[in-house]
């Protein structure tokens, strides 16, 4: 082979975050290919739904960006794959009465699996995508993935199941910059500088209408029952569990001499559990698919900073890593909105360590 | 552009458009700045133009073994198709309902035109079926004519599989029961005779850049005595039937590049063929689990065509593209939102299997290294297609 520059494919999406990232890779000389993946959407009764973080006008934009920087675009069909993996997780999620992240199960099966392994087969070195995080090599070889360095953009979270096969074969050109440097940058490369296509969560319900999803997809999740105190007596009755998550306050229509507070879901009894704050508030969870982006736990038990939320800031916390991939968190002090099917992601400093999903309590 | 990495750039899907001969570009080119006249206009510059376009019209019905008068010139292929069927179907006096008979296995120029006059003009139509290897038996077209049957259309061959129809055969039936019969020669034209006579059809349609002429041209033989009814009103130009200042570089364009290919056919046949069956013996000699699609010996000569039992047409044409080889599928799509091919699905190939479909065909200028070198090239990625599939069933 006469050429022997590294081969990236760019995960694509139209908007400005993944055209510098391709505009980056082709300024640095890598033999730079475009893709987007064609992502499940519902078919309604209208016709076929637009998955909303690939409609035809995304596909459009991003083609025309990729002919403007000269590299080859394809559309990866990934329909199948993300409906048997991210669609049912969520529709499952539901059922078991726990409030799914999609994203993370989305970064899990289809961009560091599926979309991976379609760039591998293509002759890549690496599969980059316009994360903001950053990945670098420690001491010993290990690839250790760190926060982007614009602290409010940090997508380091959907990105902590991770594992080192998968980072030693992915880049995240803007992860080292922050949103109005990766905007400047647009503007030097002559993309498009509007941030149109921000990744929606979601994406698959062409009306963003989960309840009406949940409705026709996990009809039992949507059926009206007993709202309890923690004690079992019922106090009002709930629209369907799925309507409701841990720490919600409004609109649960009971009347209580203080505040409630969604404690929990019981499907079994599709029973809402309510309490007041001091019972909504806990200094443990637990968390079960835990991966340890080092391929090991730090230690059996450490101390570390743990997000909860996408967006919650980082807790202090001690860790107990257990070998069946779970974890015990406890707080320094008890969180409010501890909400099982959510990620409990582990950092240490600027450095993800890893994260699983959040269990559900006993009751 | 193809990718860096590419070490060779072969193009084997001549059956989707051709480059344009430099021959015809020079015949062409005159007729943009210097011979600029309106082919109708009646001064100088005008009859410089229509001597050019009548030219043309001789050229084309020498080699259709029709006369001038007969040659019809559009833009393409899928309008000299619109304006057979609707032509010869839609009456301006909007009278009772007809019917048509066509095949399974129509280009969607033919089968859409068939799907919007059934819901809005009340045309009822009957779709042929076709054989395992993609031909229609002239034995249905009998059974399937009615009273009220105006016309029959069925393709001289298929583009995705490049089955050759009897159409002579087809034709015969239809005349024997009064009733007219259009083929689509798009694929056909310069690879099989286009002798109108011979073949006993009414209308034959042919587009221009699928023998190295230019884009965006086309003409329709349409027998004398045949009235259509124009789909697009305006000037009377030709003849009346289709309105519109004639593309006078384009139909000179035409007129050469079809005289070339039937100047040079016995060659260029002879070499598309040869290609064709080495291409064919190694395709299902070292690519896993390929089987050839369409007839063995009724096919065009520079076409061949594959299923992949499992793959995606889609990622397939993708893996090409990125080692250069450009090839189709009927399931590729730029969106990334594959369909089983109809043509396929026609042939009874089941429905998760009509999405593997790959197609392959050749040029006047492919070599047999070209050959060699995309075989081994797809030899290797439907390994490794078969191999990532396993991860993801």
């Amino acid at each position: 082979m006469s050429n022997t520059k590294p081969r990236v494919v760019v995960a694509m999406s139209g908007g400005v975050d993944s055209s510098v990232a391709a505009a980056l890779m082709v300024e640095q000389g890598y033999d730079v290919v475009g893709m987007m993946m064609r992502l499940w959407s519902e078919e309604t009764v209208s016709g076929g739904a637009h998955n909303r973080c690939c409609t035809p006008d995304q596909m459009s934009d991003a083609r025309r960006i990729a002919d403007q920087l000269k590299i080859p675009f394809y559309v990866l069909d990934t329909k199948s794959v993300f409906r048997k993996t991210v669609v049912q997780y969520f529709i499952d999620a539901h059922r078991e009465g726990i409030t799914p992240n999609p994203c993370l199960e989305c970064n899990r099966h289809i961009r560091f699996d599926f979309l991976q392994q379609n760039a591998l087969a293509l002759d890549a070195d690496y599969l980059a995508t316009g994360h903001y995080a950053r990945i670098h090599q420690g001491d010993g070889g290990k690839f250790l993935l760190k926060k982007g360095l614009d602290d409010a953009k940090d997508q380091s979270y959907v990105l902590s199941v991770m594992g080192q096969e998968q980072l030693a074969h992915a880049m995240f050109p803007v992860g080292e910059y922050t949103k109005p440097e990766v905007r400047a940058l647009a503007q030097k490369f002559g993309l498009p500088t509007a941030s149109k296509h921000d990744s929606q969560d979601l994406c698959f319900l062409g009306d963003g209408d989960y309840r009406r999803f949940l409705r026709e997809n996990a009809p039992e999740m949507m059926a009206a029952g007993p709202i309890v105190r923690s004690d079992g007596a019922v106090i009002g009755e709930h629209q369907g569990l799925a309507n409701y998550t841990i720490g919600q306050r409004k609109g649960l229509g009971v009347f209580a001499p203080e505040p409630m507070y969604v404690i929990a879901l019981n499907p079994a009894a599709n029973a809402l559990v309510v309490g007041t704050a001091e019972e909504l508030g806990s200094r443990t969870l637990t968390a079960r698919r835990v991966n340890w982006i080092a391929g090991e736990a730090p230690g059996d038990r450490f101390e570390a900073e743990v997000k909860i939320r996408y967006k919650a800031r980082p807790a202090k916390a001690s860790i107990c890593a257990y070998d069946d991939q779970r974890m015990q968190v406890t707080f320094e002090s008890p969180l409010r909105d501890i909400t099982p099917g959510q990620g409990a992601v582990v950092y240490d400093g600027d450095v993800c360590l890893g994260g699983g999903i959040i269990e559900k309590p006993a009751l | 552009m193809a990718s860096a990495n590419a070490t060779q750039s072969v193009y084997l899907d001549y059956a989707a458009t051709t480059p344009t001969d430099p021959r015809v570009v020079e015949a062409m080119l005159p007729y943009f700045t210097e011979i600029y006249g309106n082919a109708h206009s009646g001064h100088r510059p005008g009859r410089r133009a229509e001597q050019a376009v009548e030219d043309a019209r001789e050229t084309v019905a020498r080699i259709l073994n029709c006369k001038p008068s007969e040659i019809v010139f559009t833009s393409g292929g899928t309008e000299s198709v619109n304006l057979a069927i609707r032509g010869v179907t839609l009456s301006e006096k909007g009278d009772s309902a007809k019917h048509i008979v066509s095949s399974a296995i129509e280009h969607s120029a033919v089968l859409k035109t068939l799907e919007q006059m059934a819901s809005t003009n009340g045309i009822e139509y009957t779709l042929l079926p076709v054989s395992q290897e993609a031909v229609v038996d002239p034995e249905t077209l009998i059974p399937a004519l009615q009273p009220n049957t105006a016309l029959v259309s069925v393709m001289a061959a298929n583009n995705e599989v490049g089955t050759i129809q009897p159409i002579s055969a087809l034709a015969a039936q239809a005349k024997a029961r009064g009733v007219l019969m259009h083929t689509d020669a798009v694929q056909a034209a310069g690879q099989l005779p286009l002798d109108v006579q011979a073949l006993g059809v009414d209308m034959l349609s042919l587009s221009a850049h699928k023998f190295y002429g230019p884009k965006g041209v086309g003409a329709l033989y349409v027998r004398d005595g045949i009235r259509l009814t124009p789909s697009q009103t305006g000037g009377s130009h030709e003849e009346g039937q289709r309105a519109g200042t004639v593309n006078t570089p384009g139909v000179v364009g035409l007129a050469k590049a079809l005289q070339l290919a039937y100047d040079e056919f016995d060659e260029r046949t002879a070499h598309y063929r040869s290609l064709r069956d080495q291409l064919i013996d190694e395709v299902l000699r070292l690519v896993p689990n390929a089987r050839l699609t369409g007839h063995s010996e009724q096919r065009l000569p520079g076409h061949a065509s594959f299923l992949l039992d499992g793959l995606d047409g889609n990622t397939l044409i993708m893996h090409l593209d990125m080692k250069g080889l450009a090839a189709s599928s009927a399931s590729a799509c730029k969106t990334g939102n594959p369909e089983p091919s109809s043509v396929l699905l026609a042939m009874g190939v089941p429905y998760e299997t009509a999405f593997g479909s790959l197609r392959l065909t050749i040029g006047k200028d492919t070599t047999e290294t070209d050959i060699e070198y995309s075989v081994s090239v797809l030899a290797q990625i439907v390994e490794k297609l078969y191999r990532l599939r396993q991860n993801y069933r």
